[in-house]
């Protein structure tokens, strides 16, 4: 198993928000997970990825066997496990292929492999900057500065595309995004789903589910995953709204 | 996350050791004999010690300025040496006698002099304490008529020149600090660049403070005939001491038509301990004239020491179509202070200026830019474009702009812009999580900041202020 969450519970402050969360995410699958504004579901994200904020008050969180409260989120992240930021953050003066290349060699050290210099590590990257139909001159541009919306989350799913993580975890990467953009970032997605790896799609909305085919959907409401299904769980909450589970959900 | 940082500050001062080396010192304190005694112990020509003594004059009855956003306690003159040189003279011509010590002391900091050792490209002028020990590169230099020599040296050999523009740019009577030190100045450097030559080599001046209670008051001259270039060094290095050591230089520098001047310091004084305890005062007027059309003076610093730095190299764009450049990056850590910035007076027709500043603060440290623009009546079509810029690091320290703007002419043209950041807690976790450590996280986000200044610096600059800056803020961000 990649990923097994059990019984989580998260809080930041004094303000519980993951109120005791399981997921079992294996090799090969792609889940998505959705749920109204304010469920829990980018806390789930960041608490994954070790976000400082957030703190884990019981339950445990296991990546490929290993407890994750014993590693730091850049031991997480060498690990192999990957977060798609829901607002990716810039970085002045620090060019995309400088952060990419020491991204790519930390993870390559971790690894025990050797390292690519710029020259090696630019063809390495222009290989997959087409899988996000990339402009090479977003090589030499500072990380995220100056970039449109679209640009900035097509540029998380190339640094995906670069370090190759087992497990990708993606937190709205399709909001804001126009449907050319969600084409473009959902095909790169696919490209990059295998066998050995594992997605976790967190989003608001069903429509990027045209295009990214789970295997599994889960309902997340008030900081719990209150409903788990196949594919036609999306179509039906696009249907009936997140009330209809959460009525359901008080009804049983 | 935040002591992670610190630790990274934290890093050991690693120039601030002490040299045993023999010194011919004067009893502390300044009077009219002190400035005499100087004079005559360098055989100076009668209108030096003029200027000296109308220097002095002139400095009693003026006060240290308080204008700067730094407070500190007044350095008390009577206590002060004014004079402190090796005991062994150097000859001119060899290093054979200059004392091992000395040499060894430049050598662990990184500047050999030995002919065997020294930088290629680079030629040294070493200063240790009041004096001039060592010139490298001269026999090299000279073939290409470029003069690079002690001040005491240009005294000797070229008073006419030194006559002619000492204190032309910086008179002694325009503050208080250069009042005092061309009453007390003990060397300096010397660079006198030849119509239409282009120096062969980089020109660097290396100082060292050394002794516990000597001021070093040096002084800078560099004159640019029509059409030549010169890039010229400045680095600097104290011990680490408890108490506080003045260091009041002066720096002229004169370009006139089509010639171009390129100055960059890397300044690493001792900043004094954790808890401020000790460290350099630095209070240092640098200024540049583009007298001749055409004519450039660029400015690049790069501020990593001192206790508490007051320092604005500044541009006086004479000559039509003149232009002056600021590059700056000022770093404070724990209790430094730091009030630095430039000006730029525009005269001239279409003269342009530039000015990016780069302030990191961190620990409790103050940190100010100050500049002036100021275009007089004559500055027709003159146009300057600032950019300062901040960083916090931390929410004990602080960063301070204080833009002043004069514009005298309408079609005069000033553009400023502002930002404050903060590496924050954001920018770390997206580091963090593509697998970047903490440390290499600051030193990306740090190098990305000063970028644009850093691009302004030679070469071999660059790194060393890159590594500096990696050093000084090691264990700071969170």
């Amino acid at each position: 198993m990649l990923l097994e969450v059990k019984d989580l519970h998260v809080r930041a402050g004094d303000e519980p928000i993951l109120k005791g969360v399981n997921l079992e995410v294996n090799a090969g699958e792609v889940h998505a997970i959705m749920g109204p504004n304010g469920s829990g579901k980018s806390t789930l994200a960041k608490v994954l990825a070790g976000h400082p904020a957030y703190e884990v008050t019981s339950g445990s969180l296991h990546f490929e066997g290993d407890d994750l409260s014993e590693l730091d989120t850049d031991e997480r992240a060498r690990a192999g496990l990957f977060l798609a930021f829901q607002y990716p953050v810039e970085i002045p003066g620090v060019s995309n292929a400088q952060f990419m290349r020491q991204a790519y060699n930390e993870r390559r050290k971790a690894q025990g492999k050797d390292e690519l210099d710029p020259l090696q590590f630019d063809d390495h990257i222009r290989e997959r900057m087409k899988i996000v139909d990339m402009d090479p001159k977003f090589l030499d541009r500072s990380v995220n500065v100056d970039f449109s919306g679209g640009e900035k989350k097509r540029n998380e799913i190339l640094q995906m595309a670069v370090l190759e993580p087992t497990l990708a975890v993606l937190d709205e990467t399709d909001s804001g995004l126009d449907i050319d953009a969600l084409r473009t970032v959902a095909g790169g997605i696919n490209s990059l789903s295998g066998e050995d790896n594992a997605v976790v799609l967190v989003t608001h909305y069903q429509r990027i589910l045209d295009y990214v085919k789970p295997d599994y959907v889960h309902v997340m409401t008030d900081g719990q995953i209150v409903k788990s299904g196949d594919k036609q769980l999306a179509i039906d909450l696009e249907e009936h709204g997140y009330d209809w589970v959460t009525e359901e959900q008080g009804a049983a | 996350m935040s002591s992670n940082i610190e630790n990274f500050l934290d890093q050991p001062y690693e120039a601030g050791f002490t040299s045993d080396v023999e010194m011919d010192s004067f009893e502390p304190g300044i009077d009219e004999e002190t400035i005499r005694k100087i004079s005559a112990i360098k055989d100076e020509p009668q209108f030096l010690l003029d200027f000296r003594l109308k220097a002095f004059e002139h400095w009693k009855t003026m006060e240290e300025p308080d204008w700067a956003n730094v407070s500190y306690d007044k350095p008390n003159f009577d206590d002060i040496i004014y004079y402190s040189a090796p005991k062994e003279k150097p000859k001119k011509d060899s290093l054979d006698e200059v004392d091992p010590a000395i040499l060894e002391t430049y050598e662990k900091l990184g500047i050999p002099l030995q002919e065997q050792k020294m930088l290629q490209n680079v030629a040294v002028d070493a200063v240790f304490d009041s004096v001039s020990v060592a010139t490298t590169f001269k026999k090299q230099l000279a073939e290409a008529g470029v003069i690079f020599c002690s001040v005491n040296e240009a005294v000797e050999e070229y008073p006419e020149i030194v006559e002619k523009y000492l204190g032309s740019v910086v008179p002694y009577t325009d503050n208080f600090y250069a009042a005092l030190n061309s009453a007390v100045f003990s060397d300096g450097s010397f660079v006198y660049v030849p119509k239409g030559v282009t120096s062969p080599m980089e020109l660097s001046t290396y100082f060292r403070i050394n002794t516990q209670d000597t001021g070093q008051f040096e002084r800078t001259l560099i004159v640019c005939e029509e059409g030549s270039y010169v890039s010229y060094l400045e680095g600097c290095t104290a011990p680490q001491f408890d108490t506080n050591q003045l260091h009041a230089a002066v720096v002229e520098l004169v370009a006139l038509e089509d010639a171009e001047i390129k100055y960059s310091t890397v300044q690493n004084w001792y900043a004094g301990d954790e808890d401020g305890k000790g460290g350099i005062y630095n209070f240092v007027t640098k200024r540049g004239v583009c007298e001749g059309d055409n004519s450039k003076i660029s400015w690049t610093q790069v501020e990593t020491g001192s206790a508490v730095t007051w320092k604005y190299p500044s541009c006086i764009l004479k000559g039509d179509n003149s232009v002056g450049e600021f590059y700056s990056v000022a770093l404070t850590n724990h209790h430094q202070q730091a009030d630095t910035g430039t000006k730029m007076v525009h005269i001239g027709e279409n003269t342009k200026s530039t000015i990016i500043s780069k302030g990191i603060s961190a620990g409790v440290s103050q940190n100010s830019y100050r500049g002036l623009v100021k275009m007089m009546p004559g500055a027709e079509g003159a146009r300057n474009y600032s950019e300062c810029d901040s960083m916090l690091i931390g929410d004990r320290c602080g960063a301070h702009t204080f833009p002043y703007i004069d514009v005298r002419n309408p079609s005069a043209q000033v553009e400023h812009e502002a930002s404050t950041s903060r590496i924050g807690e954001d920018q770390m976790f997206y580091f963090l999580q593509r697998g970047i450590d903490e440390e290499d996280a600051i030193s990306m986000i740090i190098s990305g900041f000063c970028k644009d200044v850093f691009h302004e610096l030679p070469m071999e600059f660059a790194v060393e202020a890159r590594k500096l800056l990696g050093i000084k803020l090691e264990g700071s961000v969170g």
